[in-house]
């Protein structure tokens, strides 16, 4: 079964110099202005790139579930969806840490009920409530159907919090429109998505790394069958 | 189509059947809500000069969703313990249908609560709670709120979990609707333009359109087995 892993090792190593590369930015790159926190803005380069591979990882898991349901419930479906949302739940922890630690210093406050923020909590426990999901179903095909309806239903409310939340209030610096924030220089820009890059490289080495894992705890339940029928 | 309705209508006969004999649904229903109303009285601090009139929308919309979850429980569980229904999937009938008629009981049930409740908060905190654009909210917000759980509360009744587990599927995904009910009762309450408000019903729609769609479209899963 020990299979060498030849397309992960590559991108183990690309994924593992781009971090390098972002990490060697993130601390070069000229500083940006008083408001947006001097110093402490460096951590939006890890933030932006943080935050795209939770939204992807939410994004492949509500794709895959509604593969999973269409295209006749194939395992591997199911595998890349559950995966996905294991490394979501961790990136999305990150996200929120990561955002609190810039947001303490320029907003006065760990935590504000912003429409970025509540959506990204949301989203965290809608991928929690999945998880928990999942951990209570013992049969493999109900567990793997369940999950992918309550993906498709969790996931599809996300964009609907985005915005009652947003028709409250936002502070949240955004990139893509001309704000209360200084757009962004082209250095920074440059380091911006070096991170983006490597993190998305990172985001498929995991998932990579855990539908493996997954195929082959599929594999060791085969034999173990095998072994107890004959 | 009046087919469809007809075998859907069938079930919702059948929830309301059993209810009337046996009361367990919305004596507890209502005897919880009346609870945490209570409790809510005296949690909260209502010094302030408009402190009622600030939370009671938030009380309001508290108690229907966890009374709301305690009933979704009840009425599916019910059809899991006694094995009623299998006799259900195996029924000739669309499994939408089924889904149909379970959540237009389950929203029978909910809206009769929320009779009880509204003149008791109106009684406790002396508001005009009887406004019609409140009781709009009600019926979008019991409609999405009905629909969704009923899908959900089908899920939570075949795990290991059990009914522990519906609250959890539960409030992350009701939460737009929540907020846009509490926006809107907030409005109405406050006799405040209908412009400043009037988009989180708007919300409250769209919300019952998508989701209660997709409820319809994704339940036929949940029954395969």
């Amino acid at each position: 079964m020990a299979r060498r892993d030849t397309l992960s090792v590559v991108l183990i190593g690309i994924s593992g110099l781009l971090l390098a590369a972002a990490v060697f930015f993130t601390f070069t790159v000229p500083t940006a202005q008083r408001e947006t926190g001097g110093d402490v803005q460096r951590i939006f380069y890890f933030h932006v790139g943080i935050a795209w591979v939770a939204g992807l990882a939410l994004l492949v898991t509500f794709a895959a579930s509604i593969l999973y349901l269409a295209r006749g419930e194939q395992r591997q479906h199911d595998i890349i969806a559950h995966a996905s949302v294991e490394i979501g739940v961790v990136f999305g922890v990150m996200v929120i840490a990561s955002g609190m630690l810039w947001a303490r210093p320029v907003w006065n406050t760990w935590w504000t009920w912003d429409p970025r923020l509540t959506t990204t909590a949301i989203s965290l426990f809608i991928y929690v409530a999945y998880l928990m999901l999942r951990g209570a179903i013992d049969d493999p095909q109900r567990r793997a159907r369940f999950a992918a309806v309550y993906a498709i239903i969790g996931f599809a409310s996300v964009p609907v919090t985005f915005f009652a939340t947003r028709w409250w209030n936002t502070i949240h610096p955004d990139l893509f429109s001309q704000g209360d924030f200084p757009p962004l220089a082209s250095p920074m820009k440059v380091a911006m998505f070096v991170s983006l890059f490597a993190f998305t490289l990172v985001y498929l080495v995991l998932l990579r790394a855990r539908a493996r894992v997954e195929q082959a705890a599929d594999e060791v339940s085969l034999l173990k069958q095998n072994v107890l029928s004959s | 189509m009046r087919d469809y309705f007809r075998k859907a209508w069938a079930i919702v006969a059948k929830d309301l059947t059993t209810e009337v004999r046996s009361k367990d649904m919305l004596s507890s229903m209502g005897a919880f809500a009346a609870l945490v109303i209570f409790v809510f009285a005296f949690a909260f601090d209502l010094r302030a000069a408009r402190a009622a009139a600030i939370v009671a929308p938030g009380v309001l919309w508290v108690v229907i969703v966890f009374a709301g979850m305690l009933g979704l429980n009840r009425s599916l569980a019910a059809e899991f313990d006694r094995g009623s229904f299998d006799g259900l999937r195996l029924a000739p009938i669309d499994r939408s249908a089924i889904f149909v008629g379970k959540a237009l009981g389950n929203f029978v049930f909910m809206s009769a609560v929320e009779a009880i409740v509204l003149p008791m908060l109106a009684a406790t905190l002396n508001l005009p709670f009887l406004k019609p654009m409140i009781l709009v909210a009600m019926l979008l917000g019991t409609i999405g709120f009905a629909g969704v759980g009923t899908l959900l509360a089908t899920m939570a009744a075949n795990t290991r979990l059990r009914d522990v587990l519906l609250p959890i599927l539960m409030l992350p995904v009701a939460l737009p609707a929540i907020l846009a009910a509490v926006r809107v009762t907030a409005g109405a309450l406050d006799d405040a333009p209908f412009e400043l408000w009037g988009n989180w019903l708007g919300l409250l729609a769209a919300y019952d359109l998508v989701l209660g769609g997709l409820a319809v479209l994704t339940f036929e899963y949940i029954l395969e087995d």
